[in-house]
């Protein structure tokens, strides 16, 4: 901890983000999702309403989702946290739940996409072989204002069967 | 939309959270969860001078279930104590309830005993403090003390804490036995806040309904607990006629309009939920 005149303390913060430990220092006030995007300069956690209704925020701490945008980066401290860019970061490392948007034509615009695609990749984690209706819940904390949710739910379902064939790509992804 | 500048506090025991609190005064705010707090500071309708984030106090994650209550405290998210069997097979509400309460990753953050001690009238774990008889487990600088759910809520985001002081867990009753309950509410869409929601327990003997109870979500500015066992005990709870409940719902009420819903339209479903709600519990 620093503090000089005239300016907000600042907090050393140590974190494992998508497998590697990263240390960051900001103010306490430090959203998660500004940490990420601004301090470790990976955009692919997208900030929508900034309020927690979205979901387009959403990360994954210790395997679970959560908002990143409704957790302060002082509070990541010792934590693990995946991103959209920890479920797959090329064309070429996709994971199932991303190549399963692909196919269905789950995105648009994909400004939503990465909440999407983190908040699955834990659903299917526990729950490998959801029924439709069990996808359109697991998606329903998640706001896209271009598909309609159809081709969504159809990704989940196809994500599921993605998974089951390649279970080590699912694994890894929640490491 | 980002938070106002604060000092951060990160204590690792209940002694030195009370400690700094008690230091702090009025300037101090527990950080708990943060799914109710963090969007307040990110909208600056508030700004406290100093946040006491209690995420690293040990011992404040543990759920207890004992043959008279649960004892949640106060780390402990809601999406581990819906996960949790003993919990859901001592007290059933819980689950019931907290399946309602927004969504997955909302529920993984937030913890139960702060939504309580946040004691907004569209939460539902206020709701279910109060049928569930709870009991707060409050400590300050001034030590210990226990408040009866009936005497902690006071208003619309108030409660009898002080600013110095900590809700370190929460006692949830357990029902005596024969006791049946629902969670029943209706949101504009699921996970969003109730337009309206209620809990019941009804307490079958012999047969019959001896004590039946509600308590609602969004249509009453203090949660509190609402007796129907006068308008139903003696009945069978599979022909029960739940209308006999209709007028003391509806005195029971304040619902309030906005945008989303008419105090009427609020009326008319918290009437409707309840009758819906107690034949769901008597089956």
């Amino acid at each position: 901890m620093t503090a000089l005149p005239g300016t907000e303390q600042l907090h050393d913060v140590t974190l494992t983000v998508n497998g590697v430990q990263r240390q960051i220092t900001v103010p306490a006030r430090r959203l998660l999702s500004d940490a990420l995007r601004h301090d470790l300069q990976l955009t692919g956690t997208h900030v929508g309403c900034e309020h927690g209704v979205c979901g387009s925020c959403t990360v994954l701490v210790d395997g679970q989702p959560m908002r990143s945008c409704l957790m302060f980066a002082v509070s990541a401290q010792g934590h693990a946290i995946t991103t959209v860019e920890g479920c797959g970061d090329s064309p070429e490392r996709m994971g199932p739940v991303q190549r399963a948007f692909i196919e269905c034509h789950g995105l648009q615009c994909g400004f939503c996409t990465p909440g999407f695609i983190t908040t699955i990749t834990a659903y299917l984690a526990e729950n490998p072989a959801p029924t439709e209706e069990q996808a359109r819940e697991a998606i329903s904390g998640n706001l896209c204002r271009c598909t309609g949710y159809q081709n969504i739910v159809k990704a989940v379902m196809r994500a599921a069967e993605l998974a089951a064939e390649a279970p080590t790509a699912a694994s890894e992804v929640s490491a | 939309m980002k938070p106002g500048p604060f000092a951060y506090h990160s204590p690792t025991s209940v002694e030195q959270t009370v400690a700094t609190l008690g230091e702090l005064g009025h300037d101090g705010k527990v950080l708990a969860g943060g799914q109710s707090l963090i969007p307040i500071l990110s909208m600056r309708l508030a700004k406290p001078a100093h946040l006491v984030d209690i995420n690293r106090v040990v011992g404040l994650d543990q759920i207890e279930v004992t043959e008279q209550h649960i004892r949640v405290g106060a780390t402990v998210r809601h999406s581990a104590l819906e996960r949790d069997g003993a919990a859901y097979a001592a007290i059933p509400l819980l689950r019931q309830a907290l399946e309602c309460v927004a969504h997955p990753a909302i529920r993984n953050r937030g913890t139960t005993v702060g939504s309580i001690a946040h004691a907004d009238a569209a939460g539902e774990m206020p709701a279910v403090a109060a049928l569930t008889e709870a009991v707060m487990e409050v400590v300050g600088p001034r030590g210990r003390r226990e408040v009866a759910a009936g005497d902690f809520f006071e208003g619309a985001l108030e409660t009898v804490l002080d600013a110095e002081e900590l809700l370190e867990a929460v006692r949830f009753g357990r029902f005596p036995e024969g006791t049946r309950t629902a969670f029943i509410e209706s949101a504009r869409r699921q996970g969003d806040y109730a337009l309206a929601g209620v809990a019941v327990a009804l307490t079958v003997i012999d047969g019959v309904l001896d004590r039946v109870r509600a308590s609602y979500v969004s249509v009453t500015d203090v949660p509190g607990v609402l007796e129907l066992t006068e308008a139903l005990r003696g009945q069978e709870p599979a022909g029960a006629d739940w209308s006999a409940v209709d007028d003391l719902v509806q005195a029971h009420i304040a619902p309030e309009a906005d945008i989303h819903a008419t105090a009427d339209y609020r009326r008319m479903l918290a009437g409707e939920l309840t009758r819906r709600a107690l034949t769901e519990a008597a089956r």
